[in-house]
């Protein structure tokens, strides 16, 4: 059990290192995800977890705290209307309106172990004519190293590939190597994986046409929420989008941006001010 | 109501399929090997069929072949469900006519989102 001293520290501890928001009904959720971290690192209970994060708030365990928190299940295709509005209205849109020399640039800002960008790529392979030759680029993005190397890795085991995945896809992308799968190289051309905490200034990104921030806003408050789809519009093209979790809306939360119309979860920016727009220009 | 056909040797598997088909408002049928599937197709062709591979009498690959060579036999969504985890066994399941393939061992959402993929649920709504 947690003693209400402690989940009161967890909750600071959470919310300033790492913006999650914890509601004071969620003592389950933190037992549940923090149970295996007393195994991994050998302490007794709950309250020795929290002296150890308030001894150094840097430490191994604490990015662990951290990790086990705001990791997201994730699935390939997960809700599958993002990829077919991503084939529908995004690319043929996208590709229309760039010089054929300019790369699509994607970032996926809760890439988590990689499901989703790898779940873009095999849609782009499987619908060669929306982009031609056009080169695509992903920014892979997370708060967490770990989830991050094994996007990278692209190796799933077998209960993830059969999460989402059709077995054609499995087939077609995939390699068995001993008891994982594989996703081929060639999905991996053009991806980059980086940490990054939303939290933080997006320094040295670029610009993106299409950025992908689902289900992870739910972790915060609403300043801080507009806060960030702030800076995202900041860093996306003025004809780009913006896609959010089905449950997720960016009601009352600035006016970075504005929906798709009939598209729920999908967002335009509204014009940006001219400043944003030539620092987004100058960085590319 | 959608009819499913579990076809596993195992009547402990059977149970747990059943179950998890039943809480996914399917009317379950069961049969312990590919000649009994096939008697039960006889009897009423299921919209879907849940498929182990290595059974007695005859077994999976073997009752899916026979199968789609049937009249009305290519109208059931076949989802093979086996611990035969290889490129191989996955090849030839749907070169045989299968239209998903599920490695053992295997939960709840594994099976429900399988029985989207072929169609025979309706997509759960964003979460």
């Amino acid at each position: 059990m947690i003693s209400a001293t402690d989940y009161d520290f967890f909750k600071k501890f959470l919310k300033l290192h790492s913006g999650l928001i914890l509601s004071d009904d969620k003592h389950y959720l933190l037992e549940s995800r923090l149970v295996p971290l007393l195994r991994k690192f050998e302490l007794p209970d709950f309250s020795r977890l929290a002296a150890n994060l308030r001894d150094n708030a840097n430490s191994v365990v604490a990015q662990a705290v951290i990790e086990a928190m705001t990791t997201n299940e994730s699935l390939f295709f997960r809700d599958k209307t993002p990829f077919e509005v991503f084939t529908t209205v995004m690319l043929p849109k996208l590709h229309a309106a760039r010089p054929p020399s300019a790369p699509l640039r994607i970032w996926c800002a809760a890439a988590s172990t990689g499901q989703e960008p790898y779940s873009l790529a095999m849609t782009l392979k499987e619908n060669p004519h929306l982009i031609g030759t056009r080169r695509v680029e992903f920014l892979c993005t997370d708060l967490s190293n770990e989830v991050l190397e094994r996007a990278a890795s692209g190796r799933y085991n077998q209960f993830e590939v059969q999460r989402g995945l059709p077995i054609q896809m499995l087939m077609k992308y995939f390699k068995k190597v001993d008891d994982m799968w594989e996703i081929t190289p060639q999905l991996k051309t053009g991806m980059t994986f980086r940490k990054l905490n939303l939290l933080h200034p997006f320094v040295g990104l670029g610009q993106f046409d299409i950025v992908f921030c689902r289900n992870v806003l739910i972790y915060f408050d609403a300043p801080t929420k507009t806060d960030i789809l702030n800076r995202i519009a900041k860093v996306t093209a003025p004809d780009g989008y913006l896609v959010l979790g089905g449950a997720e809306t960016v009601m009352g939360l600035g006016e970075a941006y504005r929906p798709l119309p009939n598209q729920r979860g999908f967002y335009v920016p509204n014009v940006p001010a001219p400043a944003s727009m030539s620092a987004a220009v100058a960085s590319r | 109501m959608k009819t499913c056909l579990v076809v596993d040797d195992s009547s402990v598997v059977r149970k747990v399929a059943r179950r998890i088909l039943e809480d996914l408002a399917f009317t379950v049928r069961e049969a312990a090997d590919g000649q009994a599937a096939l008697d039960a197709c006889d009897e009423a062709m299921p919209d879907g069929i849940l498929l182990d591979w290595n059974m007695p009498v005859m077994e999976g690959l073997e009752f899916l072949q026979i199968l789609r060579k049937r009249e009305g036999g290519d109208v059931p969504r076949v989802i093979f469900c086996t611990t035969n985890n290889d490129f191989e066994h996955i090849t030839k399941a749907i070169e045989a006519g299968a239209n998903e393939y599920i490695m053992k061992p295997f939960d709840q959402d594994i099976l429900r989102e399988k029985l989207e993929e072929v169609g025979l649920l309706e997509k759960a709504p964003a979460t």
